[in-house]
């Protein structure tokens, strides 16, 4: 799904020169054991190097040959090293975006007042003083100077800061569009803000120390892999420390460095050193995509959703019903009821209304519609349900179909005539799930315009992949039953909730969840933020209310109900990317044995000669080469771990045998390559 | 290698499997605690031992309980032993007259038996009166054979149920193994061992005058009801020194066969009563396939590597094409020793019926390769079991990752505490193997019980501590274990190698128990089928051999090579 989007992105600006210099110096600073305990396996890298350094100037002060210890010593400094490399690169990454952010971080001076009322009396204090509760006055071309909710008026704000997207926006006091963010600007008119968030916790605030890393906690998975990775370095110690006593008992006495490069090189340092990276990057492609996870855990638990609950309207339908055809009832000619249908709709800018007037200039084949001049038009109302014109004496309508039956008995009183020709396409509409609208004349039933829920081309294959993916998809409408079971089975969706209210949604997640499911949903108003704390993944729209930000685990920034299915695959990438490697490491191990274990022993037991299928030149030589390839193939893996793993959405199956076949297996094998070619270049060059 | 050798290891296997089948559904059944016809026969029995001992037969217990239960039941059973052994000059049945036992080996008997190894220090036939050997060592093979059974069941509840606390009543279901699976099928072959020409008596021996007029004593004693549990508890522990090689403990070719069946069928049938008791049979056939196909590779190998002999028995001027017949019977042969060797290993069963000492290096290296691999193809009864579970769980964690999902195994979510104890689970082997080992290697003291010089004699060495380790009882012959330095390291690996690895174990059960059940989709990791298989297999090899790799290279392979080039020791 998104595969294409996330690998253009990336590999276009996987690291810029100057991040790359900049983490380069921060895996100097890395090396501060305090820094590195977090990371176990480094961390045992970094003290059995700190043990061959304190060797290697023993040797070299007692005048001893020093060239093998010295370069086992020194690319054991660099597997310390090419693993904190590879967390800067991935921080660095996040910490250019939250740059940018800071730029937008307000210093700026607000103007706090004590009332709406009394608003010409303002105090002006710094933004950071703001508190929780204060109300502030903003002004055409100023920063809002903290999160809040609009409580009085309406503006239209330049949200970039945040978004990226230079367009302005509607905010407006009341209803779903009344929070407004710190650091974006008000473009136009002057709004009332209530301060929601105090300086330092903001939304961008958050936004910055997620993108940075800074707050970074370690992931339920990420702590599991992390036992097990540690479980696996203290087997890998037994056996070195015991190899000692089984050598000498052959007759051979092993040293100190030769024994750390067997344990350093059997431990697995290639996800140690790339986790906390893949983690990081894995958050990072989330912030390309203008999602933020206000948590880690959140991003896996979103590789983990078995049901996604998905918004009819702008995710499944485009979002507007248009006009599909106009169909008008016995002895009305068609050109008299899309006319009727055009001077009704002449001054409907609703979507709908502008879709009928397309419709009819498309039958008629006209070029532009004039409003008649004496026109009257009568707006829509949540009152009448209807809208229309009064033109010629005609008095034009459109509307529900019940509303428009009533317009017209109250006109033609008894004598309204209703043919069944009519009431026949009222059904037949409804039932295939689109919406009729009654036309009249005076008290004289005209036609039916439908107007159609239009299935976003692309939905139906999405869903059927999500279906392989194991990820059921249920859609969410407001519609009636009937509406909604047949666009459900237009767009391919699993189940629906029709006249969903958000008690629904509410129960239908709570049911999931009871029978071990884990399920995600977007949503926007406030009435979704039950909805959006209960589900697993909760993604709010940053068009949405303060409280349904607050509700949900991410934020889309985009406010695009569809990212919800990328969200999926950012977390399933993620989750992949840390086993792939996983896989790879341990697996690397198999040749690292055949590569050292002879080097060992070759002198007491020459006949162990047989094991070195690798053909490497010198038991010194194998032993280096071992250590090289280890400290090298961290670095060669780092542009892997910040792109994470090619991801095709599939079932669970054919992923595994694809990965098993490309991590594990390749696993296996790449080393016995890579250490051969390190053996003969160090060989080449005369290094042992 | 004759295909008549392959013919006999097949209809073995074939036979176990499918009885196996029934008594797997049979299992299910008793530990679900449903109506079974012995459960109507013996229902009464069970009933009454409950009400004696106090036990609630409906009360469940949570894993700690359950734990602590089982624990307090073995420590009981070690200081009964323990007391059997040291007192048995005082104790009935005792025709031979024999003293009781030193206290360094009365504590690793006690230990040995009590946690289902049966590692022997000893010669049974010069050191066991017949009371030791029916109330104390009998009665250990029926109940650590049980106690492995009512956790590997614990472990199962723990995935079978979802958003539970208890995972069972660890006396009801070790009662319940005991009674209706364990008794049966003791009674039953030990009277067709008894049929096959095996003593079953109270003396303690016959004198008889052989062909040259000499006169001998030859030792009888209640062999087949031991032996009958011994086998079937994949206990291991011989009643004679010579264990199944003795004519008396292993009669015949038939009686081999069935003892091989025996040591097999109750560890197969629990991988049935688990894909049965979890409502999804094809996992069970999963696991079963995994355990099944390294052992049939372990058995082709030592086959195979015994069938080849070495170059060494054709210099001696042997007919090459008899293989390595040192330290076989010649009754069994080269394929029923080969895969005897194979089984008794994989399973933590520990009877020989060959001394794997005078294998070939690499026919010698497959016991120890399948000891060290945890005993978990298929494993001992019940601990094969919950060995092989752990070993899924770390299989699935490592790889279900891949898949882009949390791991699930199952349907429950493998997380930081599954993984977690798994892998404290998994520290117990190379700790105790290695750790003893490498002291042991260097250390004089115990060198001077080490038989061979060279790399047999690190064979030796390894093989006790894998053997007493992995509770599995058989030794690379030649070794003088019954020394205090032998007797005490072996009796504290046997006892971390069976607790230390349970504990965390049934943490493991606890905390999976109290997971609500996760439906599976085409999302989830797929557990069965022949890829989980592989990998399993994958896991299992990898890590297991990653392990101990160094070890054998300095061993056992170090032997097999410098055999071929000539080198001796």
């Amino acid at each position: 799904m998104s595969t294409k989007a996330v690998a253009s992105k990336a590999a276009t600006s996987l690291a810029p020169p100057d991040i790359l210099v900049r983490a380069a110096l921060d895996a100097v600073r890395k090396l501060d054991p305090r820094l590195l305990a977090k990371n176990p396996v480094i961390f045992v890298t970094e003290v059995v190097a700190a043990l061959v350094t304190v060797l290697f100037l023993r040797d070299f002060a007692a005048g001893q040959p020093v060239m093998f210890t010295g370069q086992i010593m020194a690319w054991l400094w660099f597997t310390v090293l090419f693993a904190n490399f590879a967390e800067a690169v991935a921080e660095g990454r996040g910490r250019a975006q939250a740059e940018s952010l800071k730029r937008a971080r307000t210093d700026a001076v607000a103007r706090r007042i004590d009332d709406i009322k009394t608003r010409e009396r303002y105090a002006k204090v710094s933004a950071l003083d703001l508190k929780v509760g204060d109300l502030v006055l903003v002004s055409a071309g100023e920063l809002i100077p903290g999160d809040g909710e609009i409580v009085d008026g309406i503006a239209s704000v330049n949200e970039a800061a945040i978004t990226g997207e230079s367009a302005p926006v509607i905010r407006e006091s009341g209803g779903d569009r009344s929070a407004v963010t710190g650091g974006t600007t008000v473009v136009s008119d002057e709004i009332v803000v209530r301060i929601t968030a105090a300086a330092g916790s903001s939304f961008l605030d958050r936004m910055i120390a997620l993108v940075e890393g800074a707050e970074r906690q370690k992931t339920p998975n990420e702590i599991a892999l992390t036992i097990l990775l540690v479980g696996m370095t203290l087997i890998f110690l037994i056996t070195v420390v015991s190899l000692y006593g089984l050598g000498l008992y052959g007759g051979t006495e092993l040293s100190v460095p030769v024994l750390v490069a067997l344990l350093v090189t059997l431990i697995p340092t290639t996800i140690g050193g790339l986790l906390s990276a893949i983690g990081i990057a894995g958050m990072d492609r989330l912030v390309r995509h203008n999602v933020l996870a206000m948590s880690g855990r959140a991003v896996e638990a979103a590789g983990d959703v078995d049901t996604l609950l998905l918004d009819k309207t702008g995710t499944i339908t485009f979002g507007n019903r248009m006009a599909t055809e106009i169909i008008p009832v016995p002895g009305v000619s068609e050109r008299e009821v899309l006319e009727a249908a055009l001077l009704a709709s002449l001054a409907d800018e609703t979507a709908e209304g502008r879709s009928i007037v397309a419709l009819v200039r498309d039958k008629l084949g006209l070029a532009t519609g004039e409003a008649p001049a004496g026109a009257h038009f009568v707006p829509f109302s949540a009152a009448t349900r209807i809208s229309g014109v009064d033109v010629d004496g005609r008095r034009l309508r459109k509307g529900a179909v019940d509303s428009v039956r009533r317009f017209a008995a109250e006109i033609a009183g008894r004598g309204l005539v209703e043919p069944a020709e009519y009431n026949a396409a009222v059904d037949r509409i409804a039932r295939s799930g689109g919406t009729p609208l009654g036309l009249a004349a005076d008290g004289r039933l005209l036609g039916v315009i439908h107007l159609k829920d239009v299935v976003k081309p692309d939905i139906k294959e999405r869903f059927a992949e999500l279906r392989r993916m194991g990820i059921r998809t249920v859609m969410v409408t407001g519609d009636n039953p009937v509406t909604a079971a047949a666009i459900a089975s237009e767009a391919g969706v699993d189940d629906f909730i029709a006249e969903a209210t958000p008690q629904d949604k509410l129960n239908y997640i709570r049911n999931e969840q009871r029978q071990g499911r884990l399920v995600a949903m977007c949503g926007d108003g406030t009435n979704d933020a039950p909805a959006l704390a209960q589900a697993d993944v909760g993604v709010a729209m940053q068009s949405g209310t303060q409280a349904a930000r607050e509700a949900g685990n991410m934020v889309d920034l985009d406010s695009d109900p569809t990212k919800l299915i990328e969200i999926v695959g950012i977390g399933k990438q993620l989750l992949m990317t840390r086993g792939s490697l996983t896989t790879f490491s341990i697996a690397n191990d198999v040749a690292k044995y055949f590569a050292i274990l002879p080097a060992l022993f070759i002198v007491a037991i020459p006949e162990l000669g047989v094991l070195n299928v690798m053909g490497l030149s010198t038991p010194q030589s194998a032993i280096l080469s071992a250590v090289i390839f280890n400290a090298l193939i961290i670095i060669a893996l780092i542009p892997l771990a910040l792109r994470g793993v090619t991801y095709t959405p599939a079932s669970a199956a054919s992923v595994l045998s694809r990965n098993l076949l490309i991590y594990g297996l390749g696993g296996i094998i790449v080393p016995f390559i890579g250490i051969k070619l390190v053996d003969m270049v160090v060989t080449a060059i005369g290094l042992s | 290698m004759t295909s008549n050798g392959w013919l006999q290891i097949i209809v073995i296997f074939a036979v176990v499997i499918l009885s196996a089948i029934p008594l797997g559904r049979f299992m299910a059944r008793v530990y679900a605690g449903e109506r079974t016809i012995l459960g109507v026969l013996l229902g009464p029995v069970e009933r009454g031992l409950y009400r004696l001992a106090g036990v609630d037969p409906a009360r469940e217990q949570g894993w700690l309980a359950y734990t602590l239960s089982m624990l307090a039941f073995n420590a009981a059973g070690v200081l009964l032993l323990f007391a059997i052994l040291r007192l048995q000059g005082l104790l009935p049945w005792n025709p031979q007259g024999f003293a009781g036992l030193t206290p360094d080996l009365a504590f690793n008997t006690a230990v040995s038996f009590v946690t289902n190894t049966n590692w022997q220090a000893y010669a049974g036939e010069a050191t066991m009166s017949n009371f030791s050997q029916m109330v104390g060592l009998t009665v250990q093979n029926f109940l650590s054979a049980a106690t492995g059974l009512a956790l590997a069941i614990a472990l199962v509840r723990g995935f079978a149920r979802s958003g539970a606390k208890g995972v069972g009543n660890f006396f009801v279901d070790a009662t319940r193994s005991t009674l209706y699976i364990l008794l049966p099928l003791a009674f039953v072959t030990a009277l067709a061992l008894v049929a096959m020409g095996m003593p079953q008596t109270l003396d303690g021996s016959v004198a008889a005058t052989t062909l040259d007029g000499a006169q001998q004593t030859i030792s009888i004693g209640p062999v087949a009801s031991q032996i009958a549990i011994k086998q079937l508890g994949t206990n291991g522990g011989g009643f004679f020194n010579a264990n199944a090689a003795h004519p008396f403990e292993n009669p015949t070719a038939l009686a081999n066969m069935l003892q091989v069946w025996q040591m097999l069928v109750v560890s197969v049938a629990v991988v049935f009563a688990f894909g049965q008791l979890i409502g999804d049979k094809r996992q069970g056939h999963a696991i079963l396939a995994a355990m099944m196909i390294l052992l049939v590779v372990g058995v082709a190998v030592a086959y195979w590597a015994e069938a080849a002999g070495t170059p060494t028995l054709a210099q001696a001027g042997l007919d090459p094409s008899g293989g390595n017949m040192e330290g076989k019977e010649v009754r069994f042969g080269l394929a029923l020793s080969a895969l005897w060797a194979a089984v008794t290993t994989g399973l933590s069963c520990g009877a020989v019926n060959a001394m794997h000492g005078s294998f070939t290096p690499i026919g010698g290296l497959v016991p120890l390769v399948l000891i060290k691999l945890g005993e978990i193809l298929p494993g001992g009864v019940g601990s094969g079991l919950y060995g092989m579970l752990v070993m899924a769980i770390i299989a699935v964690f490592v790889a279900g990752l891949m898949v882009g999902r949390t791991p699930e195994y199952l349907g429950k979510k493998i997380e930081a505490k599954e993984v977690k104890m798994a892998v404290l689970a998994t520290l117990v082997m190379p700790i105790f193997v290695l750790g003893f080992s490498a002291v042991a290697a260097v250390l004089p003291g115990p060198l001077a019980g080490v038989g061979n010089a060279g790399p047999h004699g690190l064979s030796e060495i390894l093989y006790a501590y894998a053997s007493g380790t992995g509770n599995n009882g058989s030794a690379f012959a030649s070794l003088s274990a019954n020394t205090p330095w032998w007797n005490t390291t072996l009796g504290l690996a046997m006892l971390a190698g069976r607790f230390a690895y349970i504990v965390p174990m049934m943490a493991i059960a606890g905390s999976l128990v109290a997971k609500t059940r996760l439906a599976a989709s085409s999302g989830t990791f797929p557990t069965h089928g022949p890829l989980f298989v592989g990998l399993l297999i994958g896991v299992i090899v990898i890590l297991g051999g990653l392990q101990f790799f160094p070890a054998f290279a300095l061993g056992p392979i170090a032997e097999q090579v410098q055999m071929l080039a000539g080198k001796t020791f």
